[in-house]
């Protein structure tokens, strides 16, 4: 027990000297952390009451609402914390399914060779040529995808593709070097070369993919709500944006407007600035030059 | 009989020519038609895709057209249900891969699907009529973008230093960092609503009668915000992948061969750099050409412009599955044929290619 906590320990600390080590990576950080913590206690604190209250709308900024009133009278600034849950629950799920499926495809892909790889890569190579944003458009609309679970598997099966293709290019360099065929002529097995040698070769890689992902999926899914053919809740980020959009002449509808989309802007600079960062401290190849 | 011997012998040694030319061309060009099979498999597998499209939708999409036949054309169910599955070319009663030859053998008439609202409306009117718009608005964006993003990039690379490089730095963050349908909102905000500089939406004044520079200047006019919105991002990714190529080009021993000689700075930037370093984003334009038919639902849902995503858009909105169907066949047809024909083209420009396949 005292082991796991001392080297979970020494794992934090090189976790936050990687964060530290470089500026960019720190005020990413940050704004990540800040937009996680306001998804988990922002609805504590300041609670969202969906009912309509018709004869205060588009009210200008006040004590009472921050950001002032949307087109039914409902408070901007408790729907933006509200929104943010579903956001970066969305982003991060896709995120996950997608690197998931990408990185096991792709290792599985370069290792094996053969048939396999040409059936993964056949796969792949349907998933990138059919056109995504329209597939998702016409799932969401139609199956009315409410559920942030199964909206994030829809995205997540668009964006695994190209990951798995740079994976096994990845692998397939990897797997001609010296250490791997030592490992082979030592009778390691398959399996304890893709976990202890070929995965951490590749896992900066990933990391980094893993904050490009979310931020595609963030544009992703706030655009396809934005077009209004989604079903979700009116808190929903892309949804205060379709309902902006429909008053865009009305000066009034600014705030409904400005408020989400400087929080997507915010985020969207957060994890460019985390993946660029990060790319600088951990891809040895950058730091020449 | 030695006559006879001989045009044997002619023949056989004529087919042996022709069979060892067609080998040599094989081995040749193996390259290309490896990527010609993968892209067949991947239009077939597509297609399937487009014929599985309608058949998860929710609801007896036949019955439905039938019963708005029947209203229409004043006649008995039965027959509007006959009409319907000749007129959609999609009969439920058969069996799956029954299905799939009837959707398969419509396709290869010509048949990508019928509206079920206006028989008169197909795929193909629909491609004819939506998808020029979309072609001038994203190809003249794409360009733009991709001839000053290239600029910027390789300037970027080789003066790693100064105000200039900064400011760049920050452009590239920045215009990353918004999506181009917020840009585009924001413009519609600020030059649209604010300022009324231009058009809200469309593509021209339809109230104007005019042809010929009046007309072109009007859709011009139009086209303005919606290319300046999609320029302003794109710019960005491309000066990103060509800064990074051109790092890679400048650690090559011919550029200081070139530093060696004395060639003036610019010089070496125009016609060793940038040129070398296009290589492989020549690839990714073909791609990104090929992603335009994909349409761009978005900003053309922002800017109200009757282009070829709005359209699909509209489609889905009214639930036109045929149409919806044959408009995404289409998309991954053009997609498949962008992407052989980078691959094709990148093994023309760069023969290591090949020899590495």
């Amino acid at each position: 027990m005292k082991k796991f906590f001392s080297s979970l320990g020494s794992f934090l600390l090189k976790v936050w000297k990687t964060i530290c080590a470089n500026k960019k990576t720190l005020v990413g950080f940050f704004i990540f952390v800040f937009f996680i913590l306001i998804a988990i206690f922002g609805p504590m604190i300041f609670p969202y009451d969906p009912s309509t209250h018709g004869l205060n709308y588009f009210e200008a900024p006040s004590w009472d609402h921050p950001l002032g009133t949307d087109e039914a009278g409902r408070d901007i600034f408790r729907q933006l914390i509200d929104g943010t849950r579903d956001i970066l629950s969305i982003a991060l799920l896709t995120s996950a399914i997608a690197v998931t499926f990408g990185t096991l495809l792709g290792v599985i892909s370069g290792y094996a060779g053969g048939w396999l790889d040409r059936i993964i890569q056949i796969v792949s190579n349907l998933f990138l040529s059919i056109p995504s944003l329209p597939v998702l458009l016409m799932l969401s609309a139609i199956f009315n995808i409410s559920n942030s679970f199964f909206f994030a598997l829809t995205l997540a099966a668009f964006s695994w593709a190209g990951l798995c293709r740079a994976v096994r290019s990845q692998i397939m360099s990897l797997k001609e070097r010296d250490f791997i065929l030592i490992c082979k002529v030592m009778n390691v097995s398959k399996m304890k070369i893709i976990m202890t040698e070929l995965i951490p070769n590749i896992a900066s890689y990933i990391l980094i993919n893993f904050i490009v992902i979310i931020r595609n999926a963030i544009i992703g899914s706030v655009g396809i709500m934005m077009l209004g053919l989604a079903d979700f809740q009116p808190s929903n980020w892309g949804a205060m944006l379709f309902r902006a959009k429909a008053n865009i002449t009305s000066i009034k509808a600014l705030s409904l407007f400005l408020s989400p989309a400087v929080c997507i802007a915010l985020i969207q600079t957060g994890s460019i600035l985390l993946s660029n960062g990060l790319d600088e401290t951990l891809n040895p190849k950058l730091k020449k030059n | 009989m030695e006559e006879t011997t001989k045009k044997t012998n002619k023949f056989t040694s004529f087919f042996k020519k022709i069979g060892f030319f067609l080998s040599e061309i094989f081995i040749k060009y193996r390259f290309f038609f490896s990527r010609l099979g993968i892209s067949l498999v991947t239009l077939a597998l597509a297609i399937i895709f487009g014929f599985l499209v309608v058949k998860l939708m929710p609801g007896d999409v036949v019955q439905m057209y039938a019963k708005q036949l029947a209203d229409a054309r004043k006649i008995p169910y039965e027959e509007a249900y006959r009409q319907a599955v000749q007129l959609l070319n999609y009969d439920p009663s058969l069996n799956l891969w029954q299905q799939l030859g009837q959707y398969l053998s419509g396709i290869f008439k010509g048949n990508f699907g019928v509206s079920m609202f206006n028989s008169d409306v197909t795929t193909l009117t629909i491609i004819r009529d939506f998808l020029p718009w979309t072609l001038f608005l994203s190809g003249a964006s794409l360009l733009i973008s991709f001839v000053l993003g290239i600029a910027l990039g390789s300037k970027m690379a080789s003066k790693r230093k100064g105000f200039g490089h900064a400011a760049a730095n920050t452009y590239i963050v920045v215009s990353g960092s918004i999506p181009d349908y917020l840009f585009g909102l924001i413009l519609i905000l600020i030059f649209a609503v604010g300022l009324r500089w231009f058009p809200i939406s469309g593509n021209y004044d339809i109230l104007l009668e005019m042809d010929g520079w009046p007309w072109i200047l009007n859709v011009l006019y139009h086209a303005f915000l919606p290319i300046v919105a999609y320029s302003f991002v794109q710019i960005g990714v491309w000066a990103i992948s060509m800064r990074g190529s051109a790092i890679g080009t400048l650690g090559e021993d011919y550029i200081y061969a070139a530093r060696v000689r004395g060639l003036r700075e610019r010089t070496i930037r125009a016609k060793y750099l940038r040129r070398n370093s296009m290589l492989p984003l020549i690839t990714s334009l073909a791609v990104s050409f090929g992603a335009i038919f994909g349409g761009s639902p978005l900003m053309e849902n922002i800017f109200n412009y009757p282009g070829f995503g709005a359209e699909f858009n509209n489609r889905i909105g009214l639930r036109d599955y045929f149409i919806i169907q044959g408009l995404i066949v289409f998309m991954s047809l053009m997609i498949i044929l962008a992407n052989f024909v980078a691959d094709s083209l990148y093994s023309i420009i760069d023969p290591r290619i090949r020899r590495g396949n």
